[in-house]
């Protein structure tokens, strides 16, 4: 009999590299520039693509075995929550509406990361960092559907959750994360990779998802709680990414860092304007707190990512220049965005309210420094004016922040007295910005920002009506025509949730559920 | 008997999204419905791409073919993330029980040495063809419109370089990594495997996605795939004492069973919309099937000798009537 040879057993970096890079070749009848069109022009030097570390080596088949193990689990848990009408269970029906903010600005970005990717994973000249991309674009296609899928039991019995797409596209507050998104997916790969893979994915996910998942998990939401937790071994995954592709391009050419350094500073200040709707959602929505803004604030950003910018300065990197006035801001910007919210609740598919005395409380003792001084007065002149039939609704459209796209609602650093506003002239018009970081965002790019879709101005150009609408008709009524755009239900999806269909069916349901009358 | 187990029961305000309800009715909507349409972005964009600046983000005009419905690119599969991953993992299951199978019974060492060879001269350059499948799949996902045709080629392009490793797991089984090196110089320099090598090349950088979509999944898939993994390795090999080799290449043969009919579906489709399209596509079809063609010819010569010109005009024959099956004109 023959005497087999043993096989020499490859280390698993080396069989990694056959099974992704060595795929690749560089090709000789179509020149490079041709296949890989959009690798230069962003001004970022890659020598050889050949010393990209892998993040992570899962080949397809394992990744389709962890993958599906953890799709059977979420499914099963997702089917048995719906089947034992588990949003019952929730605290209470106010927290429902951080759960719409979700679907609707946040699903929809799942989406978007999904396409960013896919177009980064074809659009890198290297073999490996294409690789690693594609993964990410299955794993937020993922989480897309794993959220709307999870979501869908709430829509059936909630006003709100009905037409995310459709309104992601036309609502006002939500050309924020909108804008956000497509202004990295507009850029170049490079620019897109650091905007989402390093500075969103790494350094403040965690301040978007750690608290939205704890959220649900404080308030009894298993549903969004499971696509959490099933999601966190992927946001891992994307973290390494992120990291990695930072350290690669620093690494490669000098000339790379003043460049990577101008899109850390832009995407840490843009991911920020972003945030202070989880902020708003932190303090105010979730009827069973996990920790204040500020709190999760200081120790995602100021301590871990303040040890992530030291471990960076070997390359030159700096912490970003807007990190001191977010500290400064940490105090006051959720107060400052529910107030906005509460403002304009006429115009949002989800509830406000005012919180309850003891809330303000919880309130106080989070924010000693500044709540009491200056929110408390507000929030009290609001249900008292709420308590005698005058329920404050803001029905005069706000200027919008021509960068972030947020009503020009923040303070001047230093001054929470003081509406904060930057101006600039370009090419003739003038432009309007919420701070002095949206401003330079756009001095770097006013080409770029030029072109944003602010829905203010489109409201008052009258391109939100519904088709056929004739403003100049008697009695039109403007607000209802661009809610009816929206397909939003004014009275049932917007306004005060004190006196809502939601709370009242979450009322009578869990009554059903847990009494014998 | 009916068991009939008792929850409290509270009548839903709407069975699905309204997105969902005004394609399909207010009726319980399945998980590939809600997880697919409409949810690409498509009115309002801020800015255009810095990459291409002619164009909105999402554009439909990146193809030549018009759709009143771009979400008329329904997938027979029904498709979204967990349904494609199950059914990859349960094929999965399978390729690796056929790998033990060979690998432990050691039926690589067992294979008449003139069929190892040719296996591996074969079958090994082939992941450099999956390779750039994967790219042009990528490439229809980013580029294209709609979630219904973008999310099964993102699909489409992992299964792509799930078959490029698994080409590559079969070269290191019959084989080394030396005959992995070498298939690779062949796809390069070796005479036989250029004209394929410029099809693949000239693909990657076609501009039109639907084009590619053509190009790629129908045209060069739909002979490479029953070319190789059924005229040669399940026909020729087999009758030659080559049937590990089948095994090694099952999910490879199921995987195109199970995905042209998700192609095809597609080509129907988008015939079936305008007689503009339909001539479209026939064109672009012509175009791509002669230059694959003629680029298989040597490689067909390697593998099945004075057989291959007859193998190659029941691979015409066969395409073309899959092709006509699609509704695309003569």
């Amino acid at each position: 009999m023959d005497m087999q040879v043993p096989k020499k057993k490859l280390g698993l970096k080396e069989r990694y590299t056959l099974m992704t890079r060595d795929l690749a070749w560089d090709t000789t009848y179509q020149p490079k520039e041709k296949v890989y069109p959009y690798a230069d022009y962003e001004g970022i030097k890659i020598h050889d693509w050949d010393k990209w570390e892998d993040p992570f080596r899962l080949t397809m088949d394992a990744y389709w075995k962890y993958q599906a193990e953890k799709e059977r689990k979420l499914y099963a848990i997702i089917d048995a929550y719906s089947q034992s009408n588990g949003h019952l269970g929730v605290t209470d029906a106010r927290y429902l509406n951080a759960i719409k903010i979700f679907l609707t600005a946040v699903t929809p970005l799942e989406y978007m990361a999904h396409r960013g990717f896919a177009h980064v994973g074809r659009a890198f000249p290297g073999a490996g960092a294409r690789v690693a991309c594609q993964m990410q674009a299955i794993d937020e296609m993922r989480h897309a559907q794993t959220q709307i899928h999870s979501l869908s039991n709430y829509n059936k019995y909630y006003n709100g959750f009905h037409d995310a797409p459709h309104m992601f596209d036309r609502v006002w507050y939500l050309s924020v994360p909108k804008s956000f998104f497509d202004d990295a997916i507009t850029a170049g790969p490079f620019e897109f990779i650091v905007s989402i893979g390093f500075s969103f994915e790494y350094v403040l996910t965690n301040l978007l998802f750690v608290p939205f998942v704890s959220g649900a998990a404080y308030n009894g939401d298993m549903g969004t709680m499971t696509f959490g937790f099933s999601a966190q071994s992927d946001e891992a995954r994307h973290m390494t990414l992120g990291l990695e592709c930072i350290k690669f391009i620093l690494e490669q050419d000098p000339a790379n860092l003043p460049i990577v350094q101008r899109w850390i500073d832009k995407w840490c200040w843009r991911g920020v304007r972003l945030l202070s709707i989880v902020a708003m959602m932190m303090d105010y929505m979730l009827p069973k707190r996990v920790m204040s803004w500020k709190e999760a604030w200081e120790i995602y950003f100021e301590e871990n990512g303040g040890a992530l910018f030291k471990d960076l300065a070997r390359y030159g990197i700096k912490m970003p220049a807007c990190a001191e006035q977010i500290r400064q801001e940490k105090e006051h910007l959720s107060h400052q965005v529910w107030s906005a919210f509460y403002n304009y609740s006429g115009a949002t598919d989800f509830h406000t309210w005012m919180p309850t005395e003891e809330e303000m409380q919880w309130l106080s003792q989070k924010y000693p420094d500044t709540f009491d001084q200056h929110y408390r007065p507000r929030f009290e002149f609001w249900r008292e004016q709420q308590q005698k039939g005058n329920r404050f609704y803001n029905k005069t459209l706000p200027m919008l922040c021509q960068t972030c796209q947020i009503p020009m609602l923040f303070t001047e650093p230093g001054d929470p007295t003081k509406i904060c506003y930057r101006e600039r002239d370009y090419k003739g018009s003038k432009y309007h910005f919420c701070s002095d970081h949206c401003q330079h965002i756009f001095d770097n790019e006013p080409e770029k920002y030029v072109q944003a879709w602010l829905p203010v101005h489109q409201i008052y150009q009258g391109n939100c009506f519904p088709e056929g609408s004739d403003p100049t008709a008697p009695g039109f009524d403007p607000l209802a025509a661009v809610l009816e755009h929206y397909r939003l239900n004014a009275g049932r999806d917007n306004g005060d949730f004190e006196g809502s269909e939601d709370q009242r069916n979450f009322e009578a349901w869990r009554g059903m559920a847990k009494r014998n009358d | 008997m009916q068991i009939d187990l008792r929850t409290v029961s509270i009548k839903p305000q709407r069975q699905t999204y309204g997105h969902i309800e005004r394609r399909f009715g207010d009726k319980p909507a399945s998980r590939y419905q809600e997880g697919t349409f409409d949810l690409q972005p498509s009115a309002n964009f801020h800015y255009r791409p810095t990459w291409d600046p002619d164009r909105e983000i999402f554009d439909a005009a990146r193809t030549a073919l018009k759709m009143q419905d771009w979400y008329a690119f329904k997938d027979p599969r029904q498709y979204y993330y967990g349904a494609w991953t199950l059914a990859r993992a349960r094929q999965q299951d399978t390729a690796e029980s056929n790998f033990d199978f060979v690998e432990s019974r050691n039926l690589g060492a067992l294979l008449p040495e003139d069929v190892r060879q040719l296996a591996l001269d074969l079958l090994l350059p082939l992941r450099h063809v999956a390779w750039g499948a994967n790219m042009n799949n990528a490439s229809v996902c980013a580029y294209g419109y709609g979630t219904a045709i973008t999310q099964p080629c993102m699909f489409h392009a992992m299964d792509n370089l799930a078959i490029a490793q698994y080409l590559t797991r079969i070269g290191l089984l019959l084989g080394d990594p030396g005959a992995l090196a070498t298939a690779k110089e062949h796809w390069l320099y070796a005479a036989d495997w250029q004209g394929l090598r410029r099809v693949v090349e000239d693909s990657l950088v076609v501009q039109d996605w639907f084009e590619l979509f053509i190009a790629q999944n129908l045209v060069l898939d739909g002979l490479v795939y029953p070319l190789f993994y059924k005229t040669l390795v399940e026909d020729a090999l087999s009758l030659r004492g080559g049937t590990a080799v089948a095994m090694l290449t099952q999910f490879m043969t199921e995987w195109y069973a199970e995905t042209a009919k998700w192609v095809d579906a597609q080509i129907k489709t988008a015939c079936a919309e305008s007689p503009e399209n339909a001539a479209l596509v026939r064109g672009w079809i012509a175009a791509w099937q002669s230059r694959a063609l003629d680029a298989l010819t040597p490689l067909a010569q390697r593998a099945l000798g004075e057989r291959a010109g007859a193998a190659l005009d029941d691979l015409a024959t066969q395409f073309a009537a899959r092709v006509a099956k699609c509704g695309v004109p003569a």
